[in-house]
């Protein structure tokens, strides 16, 4: 009964009520788009000498590290501001107004899709504001052609389209809100333990395997690659693997516990 | 076309091992007011949620307006309209968004959906808080609102669980006064609560649920009639008078202590100046007299084992 025109337009339906709210209250989305912001100059201000002297031997300056770390700040801002989606999501399935939804002739996804389309559209705004950050501090990209731009920005929206759909799940699978925020933390912890502030070498070797097949790295040494022209290897391959393996997770669990039974 | 609005044979649900709905059967002819009755956490939100597509149930054949609940949910979705227990408006929007985001769930025209907007928003009297956030609106405000929201896509049949619980009683009679004017529309509504006052003012026909079944159902006039309880009750100061009146009245029920009788009544003037008159024979006036008729808070303790429930008498006329 649902063709096709008729889901876009209840998606579409969906996307501006979730974009409304953002708008309506920002306060949510700036909340999350300070951590990467405070981050990015923790790291550089205050620990940029230190951190730079341990990186290449010595005797990197602190635009070097800037350069370094940037890639990995702007793939946490969206692991942080999904965190947002994993909130709203849960505080919706809360509300009446989505049993409001399950009984009405729409489309069955548009709830969950207007959520991931809004949070996707979100992140990508957080990207380039943290990325006018970086810029205004004094990163710059390393002969970066339009191609690796566009690639640059396919994997940034690729990797929030897919954190996103795990956030979601998270969201709905969380009783309430303040469960959805906890349960959503290693979205923004797990850089901590990537490279995006430290190369993996530095760290102890039993750790460097989990440090270097987790999501955010191979998609952070992707970026890297194709912003400052290090070498990617295979990181790219990784990281699109990730980005695919995660969103289909995410959607799978989201649409299952989407589908049960209300209590 | 006798084809009922609403129709359930052997309706079961359980959660665990916990029989919610034990086989009910219902039949709701269209353009009718259908109550179900019931003390909290009877199942009367469960039946909603399953004849509203929320919920699957264990078995049962059931159809709403005319579709299988089972084979084609989203026709039945097309049909109904839904207002639940717990408000179902978005809180963050304004009332006039709210009303919008259905009129576009429900692919109308911008326009159309403006002039619907529109209609339904003074309708409700909510055209002055229409700008501003659902969540700040009263109990009543949003109640409004999620009817008025409910009636946008035009449905045939309304389900509304609960729709006046902790509403003033001002909101209540506007409440009553809305699902009425619904009627007169020819809309099928289906209704729950657990004030038996709401059920006897709007239903056509209620059911009473109890452990999961249905208990007696009828006209709000059969119900009453299913149990006994009609009496004129007679108080007195004077002990002296109390006992000459207990012998001028045989079979009647005494209460020593309280100094009261009770005599089996059926209300009616010729035996109220029956009573009276034997009264004036034996030369004893009451210092009180009431009439009490079964009221349905009689036939829903009768029914649902009111044992449990302090059983109070409404004296319905001096």
């Amino acid at each position: 009964m649902s063709s096709l025109p008729l889901a876009v337009r209840d998606c579409s339906t969906m996307l501006r009520r979730n974009l409304l709210h953002a708008r309506r209250y920002p306060s949510l989305t700036l909340n999350l788009l300070l951590t990467p912001v405070m981050l990015l100059l923790l790291f550089v201000y205050i620990f940029g000498d230190v951190m730079s002297a341990g990186m290449g031997g010595g005797g990197a300056d602190r635009s070097e590290y800037i350069a370094y770390v940037v890639p990995g700040i702007l793939l946490m801002t969206i692991g942080s501001t999904v965190i947002g989606a994993a909130v709203s999501v849960a505080t919706d399935m809360s509300e009446g107004i989505v049993a409001r939804f399950r009984t009405m002739a729409i489309h069955r996804g548009s709830v969950l899709i207007g959520h991931v389309v809004g949070s996707v559209l979100q992140s990508v705004a957080s990207v380039v504001l943290v990325g006018a950050v970086a810029v205004a501090i004094g990163f710059r990209s390393k002969d970066a052609t339009a191609l690796e731009w566009l690639a640059a920005f396919g994997l940034l929206a690729l990797f929030a389209l897919a954190l996103t759909w795990i956030a979601v799940g998270m969201g709905m699978a969380s009783p309430n809100a303040e469960a959805a925020s906890n349960s959503a933390m290693p979205l923004i912890l797990l850089p901590l333990i990537s490279s995006a502030f430290t190369p993996i070498a530095a760290m102890p070797g039993w750790f460097q395997p989990i440090a270097r097949y987790q999501p955010f790295t191979p998609a952070i040494e992707t970026l890297r690659g194709l912003l400052l022209g290090t070498e990617i290897g295979n990181n790219g391959w990784i990281a699109i693997a990730w980005c695919v393996g995660l969103a289909v997770l995410g959607y799978r669990w989201s649409a299952s516990k989407f589908g049960q039974d209300t209590k | 076309m006798t084809t009922p609005a609403i129709a359930a044979r052997g309706l079961r649900k359980s959660y665990g091992d916990k029989t919610v709905l034990d086989g009910i059967d219902l039949a709701v002819p269209a353009g009718t007011v259908f109550s179900l009755l019931g003390p909290n956490g009877a199942g009367k939100t469960t039946a909603v949620k399953i004849l509203s597509t929320l919920v699957t149930a264990d078995a049962g054949e059931l159809h709403v307006a005319g579709h299988d609940l089972a084979a084609d949910p989203q026709a039945v979705r097309a049909a109904i309209g839904v207002t639940g227990q717990f408000s179902a408006v978005d809180g963050l929007i304004t009332g006039e968004e709210n009303m919008l985001l259905m009129a576009d769930l429900h692919h109308l025209s911008r326009r159309e959906g403006r002039r619907v907007t529109g209609e339904l928003l003074e309708r409700f009297d909510l055209v002055e808080a229409s700008k501003k956030p659902a969540a700040t609106y009263s109990g009543g405000m949003r109640r409004r609102l999620d009817i008025a929201m409910t009636l946008v896509g035009g449905p045939r049949v309304i389900f509304l669980d609960e729709p006046t619980t902790g509403l003033d009683p001002r909101s209540r009679h506007t409440m009553w006064q809305i699902i009425r004017e619904l009627v007169t529309g020819g809309v099928t509504v289906f209704l729950t609560t657990q004030y038996l006052e709401e059920a006897d003012q709007l239903a056509d026909r209620i059911a009473v649920l109890h452990g999961g079944r249905i208990a007696a159902e009828g006209s709000a006039g059969e119900l009453k009639r299913l149990v006994p309880g009609g009496h004129v009750r007679l108080r007195f100061t004077d002990p002296a008078a109390y006992r000459s009146a207990a012998l001028a009245l045989p079979g009647t029920t005494r209460d020593d202590e309280a100094l009261s009788l009770q005599v089996p009544s059926d209300g009616s003037q010729r035996d109220l100046r029956s009573v009276l008159d034997r009264l004036d024979s034996a030369g004893v006036e009451a210092d009180e007299l009431t009439v009490h008729t079964p009221d349905l808070d009689d036939v829903f303790f009768a029914l649902t084992g009111g044992a449990a429930i302090p059983h109070q008498p409404k004296e319905n006329a001096r």
